[in-house]
């Protein structure tokens, strides 16, 4: 079933039992103990979470695969909210038509500035992108927002107003981006005894697309077409003079990428129908790269590892603040307390940035391969004691499996 | 007419006159030894070949067709495969992979977005990497990463890919070089049996004697940039003017 080995099967598989667990798996202490603060499974929190893995997902088939380093793809998540907000102001709140706009927008977009920047390769072809994505911002910024020609609503970002024209939007159906009917915001909150767990449309809905996404991913790295890819990677030359064309290799493998960013972008404004040019700034293109790079370019679960990583820290840490410090260290005499949050302080709350460069920092020095490779260490790491274990209990070696 | 017509080729870096005049021809199904000492521009020829580099002036026809301001990947599809100097390998995957890709390149063309299947999915593509692999005598090897291959066996694996893609013309560039004697021993065999067994142009660039004199049909010999003679392995070897250009300096 599915075109996919076992060991992909079950890959699948996991991620789509964590993905649908997420309320329960998210949110494991009970609402009003002290932990609390470290719950993740809110809505808002959640559908970030899946929106920037599937942006990390498609960016990591270019990057990943080809080697080749785009710090522009920001630029076309934000293409993909501008159009998904136009849907929502031309036609309805539905929120299908947006996300097929956003798609088909951003993947077009993804072409045009693909076909120039891969003329170059290497750190050239970074800086193009960036240059690419930084022009995309300054024009969502400003040129594309005066009073003749507004495209993008400048500083205020793109929103839907009660005069736009919205020619299919039903008279009952809701005021909110809606699949059908069902509101994105829509929540159900179950509560068992102390916990409580919210189940959100919006979040099912991302998490079924980043499941079919990341399905597809697989089938793509699985495929000639992505074993071409890593071919580039390893030898551009060597391919040349194979008879095959890299350019349009490269090529497909950047908007493939760009639709990735483009879908990741218009279900964000299916989350919350407003779309802003910072979402374009190069920080946000760097995002995606740093995701990628932690959780382990090249693999396939990585990137979801590293954008749930980052967006985790960058929601729950930014919480912790010096009153939640002192809480804490409360049990220490007073001026060792105020030693001790004065050293942690510049970590946390809106120093988490600090934490996270540390932690990027020690990855990239002793786990190349991301938390993946931190992954498969530990799990190498535990086989071999258990074999160990067994040898002395059993007395005798096991043959090795 | 031979399957390669090379055609009063000049080619110039700067001021210095790299390729001058060269007249080549290559006779179908023979193997075509170009010799001559270091800097003489034999690689700068097979590059022009292979467009690599594109000449001053000149033709270079294969098959009747003209290969100049064709791309690379153009003209192996035409039917030339290229060895490098040291060998080009696609070191982040396995044999098997390395073998594969080429075979994709003769059934699909210079790019297919076959990007749904499984690789697995691909009996014919398989098949026939793994035929070529045992060919090689490198069938046990096809799950290494290629990297690790020691330099004879990355030779051997890179001569394979090219042959894969059954090319009516391969060209190899020193296919020796720096290698220890038994790698190049074992590469001579290798040759001479591909020699034997199948219809196929090669042309190779080699420095070792021991190399050319064991494969060579014909020899050009090769010196600032011009073609000193043209003639068979025993008139070479005798040739005043060789010696003086080319053998008297080795000895
Ligand atoms: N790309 C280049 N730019 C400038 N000079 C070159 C270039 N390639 C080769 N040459 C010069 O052309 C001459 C012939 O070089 P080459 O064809 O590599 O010789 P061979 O392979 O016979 O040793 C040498 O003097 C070399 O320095
Ligand atoms: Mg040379």
């Amino acid at each position: 079933m599915f075109g996919l080995d076992k060991k992909d099967k079950s890959l699948l598989a996991i991620v789509a039992i964590l993905t649908l667990l997420a309320p329960f798996i998210l949110n494991p202490f009970p609402t009003d103990s002290a932990m609390a603060q470290f719950n993740a499974g809110y809505p808002d929190l959640m559908q970030r979470f899946v929106i920037f893995g599937i942006f990390a997902v498609g960016f990591n088939i270019l990057f990943g695969l080809t080697g080749y380093l785009s710090f522009g793809h920001a630029a076309f998540l934000g293409v993909g909210s501008y159009s998904a907000v136009w849907m929502f102001k031309l036609l309805s709140y539905n929120i299908i038509p947006a996300i097929i706009l956003a798609v088909i927008i951003a993947g077009l977009f993804s072409l045009l500035i693909g076909f120039v920047s891969l003329r170059r390769s290497g750190i050239y072809f970074s800086i193009l992108t960036l240059a690419f994505a930084q022009m995309s911002f300054a024009l969502a910024y400003s040129v594309l927002s005066n009073p003749k020609f507004n495209l993008t609503n400048g500083e205020t970002g793109l929103q839907v107003y009660n005069d736009d024209p919205q020619i299919l939007q039903g008279a009952n159906a809701p005021d909110l981006p809606h699949l059908f009917g069902l509101s994105m915001r829509s929540t159900y909150t179950m509560e068992i005894g102390p916990w409580a767990f919210d189940f959100n449309a919006g979040y099912y809905v991302c998490a079924v697309i980043m499941m079919v996404a990341f399905y597809l991913a697989i089938r793509i790295f699985r495929s000639p077409f992505g074993m071409m890819l890593r071919a580039v990677k390893s030898n551009q030359q060597r391919m040349n003079y194979t008879g095959l064309n890299t350019r349009p290799y490269t090529l497909a493998a950047f908007v493939i990428s760009g639709m990735y960013a483009g879908l990741a972008g218009g279900l964000m404004a299916a989350m919350d129908p407003l779309a802003g040019a910072e979402r374009m700034q190069w920080t946000a293109s760097g995002e995606v790269v740093l995701m990628t790079i932690l959780g382990g370019a090249g693999t396939l679960i990585g990137p979801v590892l590293g954008a749930g990583f980052i967006k985790y820290f960058e929601n729950i840490f930014s919480k912790i603040n010096d009153n939640v410090l002192h809480g804490w260290f409360a049990f220490l005499p007073d001026g060792l307390e105020d030693f001790v949050v004065t050293i942690i302080h510049p970590f946390v709350g809106k120093g988490w940035h600090l934490t996270l460069g540390l932690m990027f920092m020690m990855v990239v020095i002793f786990l190349p391969g991301g938390l993946v490779e931190g992954g498969q260490r530990l799990a190498a790491w535990v086989r071999g004691k258990r074999n160990k274990g067994k040898d002395k209990t059993t007395g005798k070696t096991e043959p090795a499996e | 007419m031979g399957i390669l017509e090379v055609k009063g080729v000049n080619k110039r870096f700067g001021g210095l006159q790299a390729l001058g005049d060269v007249n080549l021809s290559v006779a179908e199904n023979t193997v075509h030894a170009i010799i001559g000492p270091n800097g003489a521009g034999k690689s700068t020829l097979l590059n022009c070949l292979v467009g690599k580099l594109i000449p001053d002036t000149g033709s270079v026809m294969f098959d009747g067709q003209s290969v100049l301001g064709r791309a690379p990947y153009e003209i192996n599809q035409m039917g030339i495969s290229r060895v490098f100097q040291t060998p080009e390998i696609f070191g982040d995957l396995t044999v098997m992979e390395n073998m594969m890709i080429p075979c994709f390149a003769k059934r699909d063309g210079a790019f297919e977005l076959n990007a749904m299947p499984s690789v697995g999915s691909q009996k014919d593509i398989i098949e026939r990497a793994e035929s070529v692999l045992e060919d090689m005598n490198m069938a046990d090897k096809r799950h290494m990463h290629s990297a690790s291959l020691s330099r004879g066996d990355k030779r051997r694996l890179e001569i394979g890919m090219c042959l894969s893609q059954e090319p009516r013309l391969l060209l190899l560039d020193e296919p020796t070089a720096g290698m220890a004697r038994a790698d190049t021993n074992n590469t001579i065999d290798l040759l001479k049996q591909i020699k034997d067994e199948r219809d196929i142009t090669i042309a190779i660039i080699e420095h070792d004697m021991h190399v050319v004199f064991s494969l060579a049909e014909r020899i050009t010999v090769l010196a600032q940039g011009t073609p000193l003679v043209e003639d068979t392995p025993e008139n070479i070897k005798g040739h005043p003017k060789v010696r003086e250009a080319y053998l008297g300096e080795s000895a």
